[in-house]
C-alpha cells in the first residue's frame, strides 16, 4: 500500500504552520494591547484582527483533530506531558475570544475587565505555546509509547526561555501586521514596537540556538558532524532581520509583516531539520507514531475536499477585509 | 484523603462533556426551525416570518459561539486525561473525531455566515438554501459524534492487534449496533428542546402582548411538531432500550434496578438501590410491567445486575434515577404537547394563560431531561470506556497524578463559570429585547467579523428598551 504518512507529515506540518502565522500576529495584537497610545486606539487594534482571528483558531482545532487520526502518538504523548500547559492554552484562548465579542457589546466606561481578559488571555496562550516549542526541543520521557514524565517537566528554564520568546515573537507579528493594517501615529507607534521587538526577537534568537546544542547531543551531531548546508538557515534569518530592520527604517507598511513571517518560516524550518526524523524526541520518529494505514486514507479522502473550500474561504475572508482600519469604521 | 486522578477525570469530562451537549442539542433544533421559518418565509413573502427567523439567528448564534467554545476544550480533553484509550484506538476514533471537525468548518466555512449576515446581500433562494445547509450540517457534525459514541457502547467493525485498534469494516464501525438508534433519540430530543424553548419563549411573550401575531403562529406551528415529536419520542425510546437490552444488558438492569434475574420484572417507579448490599429500598412497582416493556412479554426473563460480578457493574443508583427522571420529564413533555394541541383544536390557545404559563415553565425541562439521559448511557457502560474491551481505568493517562486532575477541574469549573455566566446573560438580554417590530436593516459589518456572536448585536450592559 502507498505509504500516505508523508502526505500527512505535509498537511500537519503546513497546519501547524498556519496556525503558528494567522494566530501569532492576531495573539500579537493582543499582546500590545495594554500598551496602546488611547482607547480609541485599542478598538483600531481590535478591529484589524477582529474579522479573521477566529478562522485563524480553526488551524489549531483541525490540528488537533488531525494529529490524533493521522499521528496519535504526537497527540497521546504531547498532551499529557503538557496537561497544565494545555490547560492554561485553552482557558487564555477561551478568555481572550470571549473578551473579542463582549468588549464591543459592552458600554464604553466598562471595559477595563475585557481589555485585561484579552491581554491576560493572549500573554498566557502565547507563553504556554512558547513551552511546547521548548518541551518539543528537551524532548519527553517515554516508555513503551506512553508518556512516563511528571507533571512539571514542561516548565524548565529553558522552555520559560522559549515562551518569552514566543510571546517576543508573536508580538512582532502583531506589530507589524499593524504597521500594515493602520496609519498615521497608530503606525508609527506599532512601527516603534516593531524595532524593540526585533531587538529582543533576536536575542532570543542566539540564545536559544546556543542553549539547544550545547545541552542536546542529537541536535549537536546534526548541526556540527553531518548537514552542513543546515547553516544556511541562520545566516538566511540573520540576512532576513537585517532586511526587516531596514524595511522599518525605511517606513514600508507591508514589507515588514512579510519578512517577519519569513523569520517565522526559518526559525520552523530549523527546528524541524534539527530534530528530523523524530516527531516526539528523543525516542519516536513520525513513522513510529503513525496511525494505520487504512485510518491515514480514510480521513485523507475528506480532507481533500475540505481543505480546499477552507483555503478558500479565508483568503476571501481576508480579501474581503483588506486595506487599513480606521477610527470611524467598524464598531457600532 | 488521597486524590484520585480517576474519579477527578470522569467528573471533569462529564462535566465538561454536560456543558458542552446542552449548546448543540439546542442548537440542532434550533437551525431545523429556522430553516422551516425561511422556508415558509420565502413561499408566503410575509414578513412576519422573516422577523421571527431573524430574531432566533440571533439567539442561533449565540448559542452556537458558546457550543464552539466548549467544543475547543472537548477536543483536547480526550488526549490529556484518556491519552491510553485515545491512544489504542486512534485508528477508529481519530479519522471519525476529525470528520466531525471537518463537517463543523466545513458547515461554518460555507454557510454560516451566510445564513447570519446574507439577508440582504444575497438573492432569497440562496440565503433559504444556506439555512437548509446549516441545519443539515448541524446533523451531520451529530451523526458523526454519534457514531464514535456509540461505538464505544456497541464496537464493532475492528480487531485488536497488539492492544491496539483496527478498523476491519468502516461500515461496521461507523454504523454500529446502537447507532442508529442512539441517532434518531438523539435527533428527537433535538427537535423537542428547540420546540420547547420556542414554544416557552412565545409563550413569554404572548403572556407580555409582545409581537403577538409573530409569537402566535410560531407557538400554533411548535405545538403541532410537539405533539408529533413527543409521543414519537417514547416509541423510539423503547426501541433504543430493546437494543441496550440485545448488547449492554448489564445497563438495562441498572436502569430496572433489578438485582436478580427473574420472569415478569415489576417495573419500579421509586426504589433506592443499595449497591453494597446488592438490594432495593423502599421499593414502589407495577407488577410485570417491565417484562412487558423489555420483551413484550408480561412472564419474560430479564438479567438482574447479580449475573455480572460486582466489579463489572454499573453504579446503580445514578442510573436507576437518571433514567426515571428522563423519562418522567418526557411524560410531561407528551402531556404538555398533547394539551396544547387539544387547545389549538379547540382554538383557545391563546387566551389560555395558564397553559401559556406552564410552557414557559417548561423551558428548561428537555436540557435536563437530555443530560439524565446521557447519564443513563454514560454511567450505564461502567466500568468501560470501550464497552466490553478497555476500562476507564486502563484507559486513564498514565502519568496523570490526582493533583493535575484537580487543578484542571477547578479550572475548568472557574472558566466555564465566568464564560457562560457572560454568555447567558446575554442570552436572556437578547430575549429581553425581543421580536423586531420589523425587519431589520441589518448593518454592514465592515470591519466587524462574519462570526456567529457579531450577529447578535444587543448591548451587553446598557439598559434595554
Amino acid at each position: 500500500m502507498f505509504d500516505f504518512t508523508y502526505i500527512w507529515v505535509m498537511i500537519i506540518g503546513f497546519g501547524v504552520l498556519m496556525y503558528v502565522l494567522t494566530d501569532g500576529f492576531d495573539l500579537g495584537v493582543g499582546i500590545l494591547f495594554p500598551f496602546a497610545r488611547s482607547e480609541e486606539d485599542r478598538d483600531i487594534l481590535m478591529n484589524t484582527v477582529a474579522p479573521v482571528w477566529d478562522g485563524n483558531e480553526t488551524w489549531l482545532v483541525l490540528g488537533g483533530a488531525g494529529l490524533l487520526a493521522a499521528f496519535p502518538l504526537v497527540y497521546t504523548v504531547f498532551l499529557p506531558a503538557l496537561y497544565i500547559g494545555v490547560f492554561l492554552m485553552l482557558a487564555g484562548l477561551i478568555f481572550r475570544g470571549v473578551a473579542f465579542e463582549f468588549r464591543f457589546k459592552a458600554a464604553k466606561g466598562r471595559r477595563g475587565l475585557w481589555n485585561a481578559a484579552f491581554f491576560g488571555g493572549s500573554l498566557v496562550a502565547t507563553f504556554a505555546q512558547g513551552a511546547v516549542v521548548g518541551t518539543f526541543i528537551q524532548g519527553f520521557e517515554t516508555e513503551n509509547f506512553r508518556y512516563v514524565g511528571g507533571a512539571l517537566d514542561w516548565l524548565t528554564p529553558f522552555t520559560v526561555m522559549t515562551g518569552l520568546g514566543m510571546i517576543v515573537g508573536y508580538g512582532l507579528l502583531g506589530a507589524t501586521w499593524l504597521m500594515l493594517k493602520t496609519e498615521g501615529e497608530t503606525q508609527q507607534w506599532a512601527r516603534g514596537w516593531a524595532y524593540r521587538l526585533l531587538a529582543a526577537l533576536m536575542v532570543f534568537f542566539v540564545i536559544v540556538s546556543l542553549w539547544t546544542p550545547l545541552t542536546d547531543e542529537y541536535v549537536r551531531g546534526r548541526w556540527f558532524d553531518n548537514l552542513t548546508w543546515l547553516w544556511l538557515l541562520p545566516l538566511a534569518t540573520v540576512l532576513v532581520a537585517a532586511r526587516l530592520w531596514r524595511s522599518l527604517n525605511r517606513s514600508y507598511e507591508a514589507t515588514p509583516f512579510l519578512y517577519t513571517i519569513g523569520l517565522f518560516a526559518l526559525f520552523y524550518a530549523g527546528l524541524l531539520f534539527s530534530k528530523w526524523p523524530y516527531v516526539v524526541p528523543p525516542n519516536y520518529t513520525f513513522q513510529d507514531a503513525a496511525s494505520a494505514p487504512e485510518s491515514q486514507l480514510f480521513l485523507l479522502i475528506g480532507l481533500l475536499f475540505v481543505v480546499p473550500f477552507v483555503l478558500m474561504y479565508t483568503a476571501w475572508t481576508y480579501y474581503v477585509f483588506r486595506g487599513k482600519v480606521r477610527a470611524d469604521a467598524g464598531y457600532h | 484523603m488521597e486524590l484520585d486522578p480517576l474519579l477527578l477525570s470522569r467528573i471533569q469530562f462529564a462535566f465538561v462533556v454536560s456543558f458542552h451537549a446542552i449548546f448543540p442539542v439546542f442548537t440542532i433544533g434550533l437551525a431545523t426551525y429556522i430553516a422551516l421559518l425561511e422556508g415558509i418565509a420565502y413561499r408566503t413573502q410575509d414578513p412576519h416570518w422573516a422577523r421571527l427567523s431573524q430574531f432566533w439567528i440571533k439567539v442561533f448564534a449565540v448559542v452556537f459561539g458558546m457550543g464552539v467554545v466548549s467544543g475547543l476544550v472537548m477536543a483536547f480533553q480526550f488526549g490529556t486525561n484518556w491519552s491510553e484509550f485515545s491512544y489504542r484506538s486512534a485508528n477508529f476514533l481519530g479519522p471519525v473525531l476529525a470528520y466531525e471537525v471537518v463537517t463543523a468548518f466545513f458547515l461554518e466555512a460555507a454557510f454560516l455566515g451566510v445564513l447570519l449576515f446574507g439577508r440582504n446581500k444575497v438573492p432569497p433562494g440562496v440565503h433559504l438554501f444556506a439555512a437548509i445547509m446549516v441545519a443539515v450540517g448541524t446533523f451531520i457534525s451529530s451523526f458523526w459524534i454519534l457514531s464514535a459514541n456509540s461505538w464505544m457502547q456497541t464496537p464493532a467493525g475492528f480487531e485488536l492487534r497488539d492492544g491496539m485498534v483496527h478498523v476491519t469494516s468502516w461500515l461496521e464501525a461507523i454504523f454500529n449496533p446502537s447507532f442508529p438508534y442512539r441517532f434518531a433519540h438523539m435527533a428527537v430530543a433535538s427537535l423537542l428542546t428547540g420546540g420547547f424553548v420556542v414554544a416557552g419563549i412565545s409563550a413569554w411573550y404572548l403572556l407580555r402582548g409582545h409581537a403577538v401575531t409573530a409569537s402566535r403562529r410560531a407557538l400554533k406551528m411548535t405545538l403541532i411538531m410537539l405533539a408529533i415529536a413527543a409521543p414519537a419520542q417514547l416509541i423510539i425510546g423503547d426501541y433504543h432500550g430493546l437494543n441496550t437490552l440485545e448488547h449492554q444488558p448489564a445497563k438495562v438492569a441498572a436502569m430496572e434496578g433489578a438485582w436478580e434475574t427473574q420472569e415478569g420484572l415489576p417495573l419500579l417507579l421509586f426504589a433506592i438501590p443499595d449497591q453494597a448490599n446488592e438490594t432495593n429500598h423502599f421499593e414502589i412497582g407495577i407488577p410485570k410491567l417491565a417484562s412487558l416493556i423489555l420483551t413484550h412479554e408480561w412472564d419474560g426473563e430479564v438479567q438482574g445486575l447479580k449475573d455480572w460480578p460486582a466489579a463489572e457493574r454499573p453504579p446503580v443508583g445514578i442510573v436507576f434515577w437518571s433514567f426515571r427522571t428522563m423519562v418522567a420529564i418526557g411524560m410531561v413533555m407528551i402531556g404538555v404537547a398533547l394539551w396544547g394541541a387539544w387547545l389549538l383544536y379547540r382554538r383557545r390557545l391563546v387566551d389560555n394563560r395558564v397553559f401559556l404559563r406552564v410552557l414557559t415553565l417548561m423551558i428548561p425541562l428537555p436540557f435536563v431531561a437530555v443530560l439524565a439521559g446521557w447519564f443513563v448511557t454514560e454511567v450505564g457502560r461502567q466500568p468501560y470506556v470501550l464497552y466490553g474491551v478497555i476500562t476507564v481505568q486502563e484507559g486513564l493517562t498514565p502519568s496523570l497524578t490526582g493533583g493535575m486532575a484537580l487543578f484542571t477541574l477547578i479550572g475548568y469549573l472557574l472558566v466555564y463559570a465566568v464564560v457562560f455566566t457572560a454568555g447567558l446573560y446575554y442570552l436572556t438580554r437578547i430575549v429581553r429585547k425581543g421580536i423586531p417590530e420589523e425587519l431589520e436593516e441589518q448593518q454592514d459589518p465592515q470591519g466587524r467579523p462574519k462570526r456567529p456572536l457579531s450577529a447578535a448585536d444587543t448591548a451587553l450592559d446598557e439598559p434595554s428598551t
